[in-house]
């Protein structure tokens, strides 16, 4: 075996002034992404996860609706019961993103890819790009899955709504966006713990564990710290009514949006400073 | 070609690269050398930013790594062994590096071709044995058609067979013109492949020289066989040179040539039956090198000065 054939090859392969640019780089990322099973099984994950406990909570909604009470027959909320399932949902896509970043140090593949597209902040915009996109499609495909097959379960038996209505159209499309926007959050977890376990871990502790804790709290503190939680603050956007001490739904999606933004801003400006 | 100026690398208080300069030049194999933890591999990552020299900067093609318009075409790097995702197929890993860079998705084909594991192309990378795993990484860095390859213990771990064909590579590459850099601890996998050696301990330059000029500046011994051999060797001390008995009627000489001795032999009227300059063997002349070198008389490497990787 010899390299022949390398050699003569060689000005063949680009055009004359060929440059390697962000596109180039978003293609890249797009081939990491759809090359490795994890993708595959934590976007079912998802998927499942959002559509399946969608309809677990409308079938017990729709068989105890006749008991609750008038205050909760009041408040309930048809389309976010419907997307109950996208709170769990969040799990399968953060750990997703996590892996989109630690993945490359656990495995080593950072190094090739860094040599391969050394202007760092160039290859990170392009798996956070890339890791929208995908969230956000399988997140909306899965909230309107959600949601319609709620509506069903919840139909005869309580009240169930349509997309006619804009705010439920809002909220419906919002368990989508929101996804998308749990993606970048882990993503940038991911960047700055650089480690799978522990960005897991962190992510489940600001998703799951503070909001949980918060509810042991007294009432006052819940009142006033509970709508500034990442994840309560996003998730007002798929709800259509809202909630006491909680943010409206764009405002509670901004807080949401300005916390992944500065997690973002240190993840780039980490991933730029640090040796791999 | 690759230029290094004054590069330093410290890790907390441990300076792992300290002040190196060399260059690399096209169209030989230039075997990088010295011992675990000499900061080899640290060098290596920092001509490629992969890490951030403290002080210090390296030019490949005349520009810094992160500005090469497309660097793959211009650089192919070997890492560690195995880096790649586990779970993706071995022609995956090289599509996704291709598109980074713009290279036609056909040359995939090509380098895998090239380095004898098209019949590992759909395989999992956690799959591929060692030598498998070696040639897809080499397949990786063959993808640009680079004009300069870094790589880094190219050999390890080969059986002989692969170590052949890597060692056939290298010089195929550079009679193309490349430059070609490959780092090993092990100095008879060096002296076979290199060219041209550039050697380092503790993160510092201790030669820059060919194979043949590393061991003559360990002073060349000659072995003389001679029925009087003892008798000769009085006389060749007298002239200045050391000795010490070889094998039964002969001596090893060292401080002098082989023409001197036997001059100085027939002058006697001694007989001599052989006189053989003997090659020291690399080896020997690099832990000579190293061991004369003030540095590494330190003590036993310390943990952690390898840096990252190595």
């Amino acid at each position: 075996m010899t390299a022949a054939g390398t050699g003569s090859a060689a000005r063949l392969l680009l055009p004359a002034g060929a440059r390697a640019g962000f596109a180039d780089a978003v293609r890249a990322e797009w081939v990491k992404l759809r090359t490795v099973r994890s993708t595959y099984w934590s976007l079912l994950a998802t998927v499942l996860l959002v559509t399946g406990l969608g309809a677990v909570f409308s079938l017990a909604y729709a068989s105890r609706y006749h008991s609750l009470s008038p205050h909760a027959k009041a408040v309930f909320d048809p389309t976010v019961t419907s997307l109950s399932g996208v709170w769990f949902g969040q799990l399968g896509i953060g750990v997703l993103a996590i892996l989109a970043v630690t993945g490359e140090y656990a495995t080593g593949t950072i190094r090739p890819s860094l040599a391969a597209v050394p202007r760092r902040s160039r290859m990170l915009a392009a798996k956070a790009l890339v890791f929208t996109a995908v969230t956000v499609a399988v997140g909306e495909a899965a909230s309107f899955a959600a949601f319609f097959a709620g509506q069903q379960i919840l139909a005869g038996r309580a009240p169930h709504t349509a997309l006619a209505d804009l705010a439920v159209l809002r909220a419906v499309t919002g368990g989508g966006l929101y996804l998308g926007a749990v993606a970048l959050f882990s993503l940038a977890l991911g960047t700055l713990i650089r480690h799978t376990a522990g960005a897991i871990t962190a992510m489940t502790a600001i998703a799951f564990v503070v909001p949980t804790i918060l509810v042991a709290l007294p009432a006052s503190w819940q009142d006033t710290a509970g709508r500034w939680l990442p994840t309560n603050a996003g998730s007002a956007l798929w709800s259509v009514r809202d909630v006491t001490h909680m943010f409206t739904a764009w405002t509670g999606f901004a807080v949401f949006l300005a916390y992944t933004a500065t997690l973002l801003t240190w993840g780039f400006a980490a991933f730029a400073r640090r040796d791999t | 070609m690759i230029e290094i100026r004054g590069l330093v690398k410290r890790f907390g208080p441990v300076t792992a690269v300290d002040g190196l300069s060399f260059d690399v030049m096209p169209g030989r194999v230039t075997g990088f050398l010295g011992p675990n933890g000499a900061g080899k591999t640290t060098t290596m990552l920092m001509m490629l930013g992969l890490v951030r020299p403290g002080a210090g900067e390296v030019r490949i093609g005349g520009r810094r790594y992160r500005d090469l318009p497309v660097p793959l075409a211009e650089a192919g790097v070997l890492l560690e062994a195995r880096a790649f995702h586990g779970g993706r197929r071995a022609r995956d890993h090289l599509l996704f590096l291709a598109k980074s860079n713009r290279i036609p998705a056909r040359r995939v084909g090509e380098v895998l071709a090239l380095t004898g594991i098209e019949q590992a192309a759909g395989k999992r990378a956690k799959a591929l044995s060692l030598g498998m795993a070696q040639r897809l990484g080499i397949a990786a860095a063959l993808l640009g058609d680079p004009a300069v390859l870094v790589l880094d213990e190219p050999l390890n771990g080969l059986d002989p067979e692969g170590i052949a064909w890597i060692r056939t590579l290298m010089r195929d590459l550079a009679a193309q013109g490349r430059t070609v850099l490959f780092s090993s601890h092990l100095i008879s996998e060096v002296a076979l492949a290199a060219d041209h050696l550039i050697v380092i301990g503790k993160g510092r330059l201790i030669a820059d020289t060919t194979a043949a000029g590393l061991a003559a500046s360990s002073g060349q011994p000659v072995l003389v066989r001679s029925p009087r051999a003892s008798e000769l060797a009085d006389r060749l001390r007298h002239a200045g040179a050391a000795t010490e008995p070889a094998e039964e009627r002969a001596i090893r000489v060292t401080g002098l040539d082989a023409a001197t001795i036997a001059g100085l032999a027939a002058a006697a009227g001694i007989a001599v039956h052989e006189l053989t300059p003997q090659q020291p063997s690399l080896e020997e002349a690099f832990m000579k090198l190293t061991r004369d070198h003030a540095e590494f008389r330190a003590g036993p490497a310390s943990p952690g000065q390898a840096g990252p990787g190595e």
